[in-house]
């Protein structure tokens, strides 16, 4: 299991590290020092507007060492991103109905949408995994962006075991636990996407009938 | 307005429908907005936009009836050619780095009498704000095609590119997003829209030095505060407040480092 993971993990993460790494290098051995001059502007400098709280700019761990890109990229920055990645993995649950694997056409759905969560949307507007915004999924969506790897031939290539449904659940569920600053939201930590959703998505890329796997 | 803006909006669609019609899917969205561009190259429609800005900087207005031919937007009073090209700046009468909106808004206060909750309070492009874009596109317009010369010479000013710099990287919100999440890397896109990398000065001059900007899309003319708006928004941030310290912040990193490229605003955007 260990040397598989190990293997598909590699494998996968050099799928993934698209994810925008900012290569700074510095000699820099500690976090950025809070400045209390900077706290103020950005408490003076917002005001709540509809579904958008003032909670929304209080960091947690992740978010502030994840603003701190030299020291994030130094040596004593890689040995917190392995605590930042184990607090993310924590909170990953697996699927209460053990399936991974839902409806591809709700997936795909789900991956055009990328409304949802500003002050101009309600808490009932649905919340879309806005996967197309960064990632080439279904070759015939050519509108895609290219923050994130192409996931197209995703199951494909990888083959659909349970370590590569595992792995993607977790991925989707909170990229932070295998990547700290990964730049995809964590869409099950944050309720962004449901336990369904999810599912869907899931489906989209290892459904050997989806089409991202033709 | 109206009429043009559709049919300015029909162009470009029809452009797009011979683009992808042909299956000419290696072209990206910046090549037809390029074609676009020159299309309409001897009318962007930020001039009515600029033309009436002209007419409310020079006509008296506010409970002093006075115009803001008089207002010091860096380069001394009633200066208004290149002023845009040296902005954000420390002012020493405000004592404060400001950009060219919280300095108009200082100058209307100050000369005119006319509040600026007042335009702080405002919905983008109604009221107060819809002066306020014009004059803008009047300003900003006699900064096009000089170079962008922003100092950090004072201490205000350093601090405040450090603060802007600091903000741009400061994740937060459900998605976890800062300005660097898209701006932080170079050749990047979401969907078909290329993303500058303001980390860059080539990245940083082609952001700073097209906004503000008349969109295509919406068929309305943007200042650089409604663009900073909008990108919090779909930061899923709270509301930056008009002219507040993080949106000059954030100017004054990105112009600092765009320094020595073109102004070539009012800008054409999609």
């Amino acid at each position: 299991m260990k040397t598989l993971m190990m293997t598909s993990t590699k494998h996968l993460f050099l799928v993934f590290l698209g994810c925008g790494a900012l290569a700074i290098s510095a000699n820099v051995s500690a976090q950025q020092k809070a400045d209390p001059q900077f706290e103020k502007m950005m408490k003076n400098s917002f005001r709540a507007e509809g579904i958008a709280g003032l909670d929304r700019i209080d960091q947690d761990a992740t978010q502030k060492f994840c603003s701190d890109p030299i020291f994030a990229s130094s040596k004593a920055g890689a040995a917190k991103a392995i605590e930042i990645q184990k607090i993310n993995m924590a909170t990953i649950k697996q699927p209460t109905d053990g399936k991974y694997v839902g409806d591809w056409k709700s997936g795909e759905a789900i991956a055009q949408s990328g409304r949802g969560a500003t002050w101009t949307d309600t808490a009932t507007t649905p919340i879309g995994g806005g996967c197309y915004n960064c990632h080439e999924i279904d070759k015939k969506e050519i509108s895609y962006g290219n923050i994130g790897p192409s996931l197209w031939n995703y199951g494909k290539n990888r083959g659909y075991s349970q370590e590569v449904m595992t792995y993607t659940w977790n991925r989707i569920n909170n990229s932070k636990a295998y990547n700290a600053c990964s730049n995809m939201p964590r869409f099950a930590h944050f309720k962004l996407l449901n336990e369904k959703q999810i599912q869907d998505l899931m489906a989209l890329l290892l459904d050997p009938q989806s089409p991202v796997n033709q | 307005m109206a009429p043009v803006s559709a049919l300015l909006k029909r162009c470009l669609i029809s452009s797009l429908l011979i683009a992808f019609g042909q299956g000419a899917f290696a072209q990206t969205a910046a090549d037809d907005i390029a074609k676009y561009r020159e299309m309409i190259a001897d009318g962007n429609p930020s001039e009515l936009y600029e033309m009436s800005g002209e007419e409310l900087w020079k006509k008296p207005a506010g409970p002093k009836n006075a115009t803001l031919e008089k207002c010091d937007l860096g380069l001394g009073p009633g200066v208004v050619d290149g002023a845009a090209a040296v902005l954000p700046k420390y002012f020493k009468d405000t004592n404060r780095v400001q950009d060219l909106e919280s300095r108009l808004m200082t100058c209307m206060d100050k000369l005119q009498g006319i509040p600026s909750q007042g335009i702080i309070d405002a919905k983008f492009g109604a009221g107060p704000k819809k002066d306020m874009d014009a004059i803008v596109a009047y300003i900003v317009t006699h900064s096009k095609g000089k170079k962008i010369n922003v100092s950090t010479a004072h201490p205000k000013e350093k601090e405040m590119y450090a603060m802007g710099k600091r903000a741009f990287f400061f994740q937060g919100g459900p998605f976890d997003f800062s300005c660097a999440s898209c701006h932080g890397a170079s050749g990047k896109r979401i969907r078909l829209q290329d993303l500058p990398n303001i980390t860059t000065q080539e990245g940083a001059a082609l952001g700073w030095g097209y906004w503000p900007a008349y969109r295509v899309s919406s068929g309305q003319f943007w200042t650089m505060q409604q663009r900073l708006n909008d990108c919090f928004r779909q930061q899923r941030f709270p509301f930056p407040i008009y002219g507040s310290d993080v949106t000059i912040a954030l100017s004054m990193y990105m112009a600092k480092n765009a320094n020595g490229g073109m102004i070539q605003t009012p800008g054409l955007k999609r």
